[in-house]
């Protein structure tokens, strides 16, 4: 059976095992399951689907029902997470919530599950006010919001600031022949708060993962939310990852992704400004090689006067890699003195590794400041030379200047240790030694 | 120490050096002058190994070693340095990285373990205090927003540590101020032993005040049309290269 018509027919099983007693929810339940059924999964001759193709993910016959695992010990998962600093920890266990490995709380800000948020009377109102609110009605946010079961609910209430960063860990044990996953994250930030959220996905195992997650992010007014994605899994996982930012007057909202490996990773990352003096900044470093494909597809949503995004993608590309950067930015006519800057600069190290870069400006408004820009190129080969008349070898020069080209991505990390373990992350695969200073 | 026999080299089917012979020995101090275009940075950069340029006669010889089959880190291991006349700004790669990287290729090179952190610190430090560099520099990406005294200093601050066999220098002493030549000139000169060699290539007389050269040439259209001791400098301050044109030579 096709993977499509698998998931239709399961549906009402799945309703039946973890659908709850929320009428509300049964309902977006079963309008969701009605748009995939006639949306589909994306095919290639989507505009925004032309240069990755799902075929070879959606091939594989996926177990959807999550079972519980409590086998995993920390030591085991360790390496995935920040641990010398001190977090809040939701870590999930193919799909569900692993309490031993994890650390919540309630304690002025909500750091929690979702299956608990969508059941539990005190987050009523905030799950009917923002649950599948901004999630445009595409054929694979419809699958998720089916099926939606488990994830992070995190609420900081007005004028708090989480006081530790909150890491989000989506594990696959492999314990399935071949498991799909759908994480489903709502995370809403008041007035005057504050939040930093780490999310990674990764695979324990070579078995086939495809993971397709939601997330939804509101900000309010004055809120600040450093959002960090790492894209780190093995060459057996896949990741269709849909976020979605919806941001209020004064609002200051980061995602950075890093994408250092997986089978085929797709980033669907929207923002929607809703207000004035609007902060927007979406920043990825894309390092891949081997038959890896990266596609980030990204929107800014420009509504009201006086804002700003800012969009800076680097990717490096080695081996037979593929890579898409598909960079929309819309300023309505309403939004004048818009800033709006896009830039995305792409290295290729092979002649069989690729990159397609489109941006896409749609301006309605007058009064604007976009700028965006798109290079895809060699290695400069002045500073090559320069390198290497220092005795610096070919291989490590090329590797100290990939390091550079990307590294500056990183600046704007706000959380030091983890700006350490992505900058190592980094150097690693480009195999130079970094981290000596005076 | 270094032979080079009747080079020829190219760019893009563009002939820039025709055929330049050049003798350096152990201890000496050469100096190239020359008007601008006149091929002194490329003779630099073809010495050094730079891959763009064809050589297409002739050979370069160093320490009895054809370099021509050398890649440029092969050539420094060898102990070739140069000071690039506009040195490159690589942001993200700070100074003490960049140094670390290449102390300790040449250290490879030389079947050696890499060099303890503590004992690079203390080469690092006494080096740039020698040349007089700010320590904040060494943490910033190399030579990214230096102004251009600064690119030069640093370059000589590499050079001394090192310590190359033969240095060569291209202009490393335009955009210089005075205080600042006279520092550059005491980097240069504490690398002056009976086995080193080093090759000057400038504009002006000035810098030579502060390096004795033993030999001065003059390079025109690709040539060395003249070859004297260190009066030749002064005598090109005063008259300039327009009674040296090649085909008067
Ligand atoms: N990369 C290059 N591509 C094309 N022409 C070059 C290149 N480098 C140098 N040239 C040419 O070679 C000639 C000599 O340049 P150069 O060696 O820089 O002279 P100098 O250092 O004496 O001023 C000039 O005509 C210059 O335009
Ligand atoms: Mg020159």
């Amino acid at each position: 059976m096709e993977l499509k018509d698998k998931l239709v027919s399961s549906f009402l099983a799945f309703e039946e095992e973890f659908g709850g007693e929320n009428d509300d929810l049964h309902n977006i339940r079963n309008q969701a399951i009605q748009d995939f059924e006639r949306i589909g999964f994306p095919a290639k001759k989507e505009e925004a689907w032309k240069y990755t193709s799902l075929n070879s993910v959606l091939k594989h016959d996926y177990s959807f029902f999550p079972k519980k695992d409590d086998s995993l010990e920390y030591r085991d998962i360790k390496d995935y997470l920040i641990d010398n600093i001190d977090t809040y920890d939701l870590v999930f266990v193919d799909g569900v919530y692993s309490s031993h490995l994890s650390q919540t709380t309630h304690d002025k800000i909500d750091v929690c599950l979702m299956s608990s948020a969508l059941c539990k009377a005190p987050y009523k109102a905030v799950v009917d006010n923002y649950f599948n609110k901004i999630a445009p009605k595409t054929g694979l946010n419809a699958l998720n919001t089916a099926f939606t079961r488990e994830g992070a609910y995190i609420h900081i209430q007005k004028n708090k600031m989480a006081d530790k960063p909150i890491q989000i860990i989506n594990l696959s044990t492999g314990k399935e022949s071949a498991m799909l996953l759908q994480p489903r994250n709502l995370i809403v930030v008041d007035e005057n708060s504050h939040v930093q959220i780490i999310e990674r996905h990764q695979s324990l195992t070579d078995r086939p993962v495809l993971t397709n997650s939601v997330t939804e992010i509101f900000a309010a007014k004055r809120a600040i939310v450093d959002y960090y994605k790492i894209q780190n899994d093995s060459t057996s996982a896949s990741l269709i990852d849909n976020t979605f930012i919806e941001q209020q007057s004064e609002s200051f909202c980061s995602v950075h992704t890093f994408s250092l490996g997986g089978k085929l990773t797709r980033n669907n990352l929207n923002f929607y400004q809703k207000g004035e003096h609007i902060d927007s900044t979406l920043k990825g470093v894309t390092l891949i090689e081997g038959k890896q494909h990266v596609d980030h597809n990204t929107l800014v949503h420009h509504i009201e006067p006086n804002c700003e995004s800012h969009q800076d993608y680097k990717g490096i590309f080695d081996g037979n890699s593929t890579g898409v950067f598909n960079g929309s930015v819309v300023v309505e006519k309403e939004a004048q003195k818009t800033n709006a800057y896009q830039s995305n600069n792409n290295v290729l190290l092979t002649d069989k590794a690729t990159i397609n870069s489109k941006p896409q400006l749609e301006i309605f408004a007058d009064d604007v400041k976009c700028s965006h820009g798109c290079t895809i190129g060699q290695l400069d080969e002045d500073a090559l030379f320069y390198l290497r008349s220092r005795g610096i070898p070919k291989r490590e020069a090329q590797g100290l200047m990939m390091y550079a080209f990307a590294n500056n991505v990183l600046e704007s990390v706000k959380i030091p240790e983890l700006k350490k373990r992505i900058n190592k992350l980094i150097a690693e695969k480009l195999g130079v030694e970094v981290g000596f200073s005076l | 120490m270094l032979k080079i026999k009747n080079l020829h080299a190219s760019i893009d089917d563009k002939e820039i050096l025709k055929g330049i012979n050049l003798e350096i020995n152990p201890g000496e101090v050469h100096a190239i002058m020359g008007p601008n275009g006149s091929g002194k940075s490329t003779l630099s950069s073809v010495i050094a190994g730079k891959e763009e340029f064809d050589m297409t006669q002739g050979e370069i010889v160093f320490e009895g070693e054809e370099l021509s089959e050398l890649d440029p880190e092969e050539r420094a291991h060898k102990g070739i340095f140069l000071s690039f006349q506009y040195p490159i700004e690589i942001p993200g790669v700070s100074v003490t990285n960049f140094m670390k990287a290449a102390i300790n290729a040449h250290r490879k090179a030389n079947g050696q373990e890499d060099m303890r952190a503590n004992e690079m610190l203390k080469l690092i430090k006494e080096k740039s205090e020698m040349l007089e560099i700010d320590r904040k520099f060494l943490s910033r990406s190399l030579n990214e927003g230096f102004s251009g005294g600064e690119k030069k200093r640093n370059e000589i601050f590499q050079m001394a540590v090192l310590e190359p066999k033969l240095a060569i220098l291209d202009e490393t002493d335009s955009g210089l101020d005075i205080d600042a030549l006279k520092v550059v000139a005491k980097g240069v000169n504490k690398l002056r032993t009976k086995d080193n060699a080093v090759l000057l290539i400038t504009h002006y007389q000035r810098l030579l005040n502060y390096i004795q050269p033993d030999v001065v040439h003059v390079m025109v259209d690709g040539k060395i049309v003249k070859t004297g001791g260190k009066e030749l400098a002064l005598e090109l301050e005063e008259k300039g290269y327009e009674w040296l044109k090649p085909e008067q030579v």
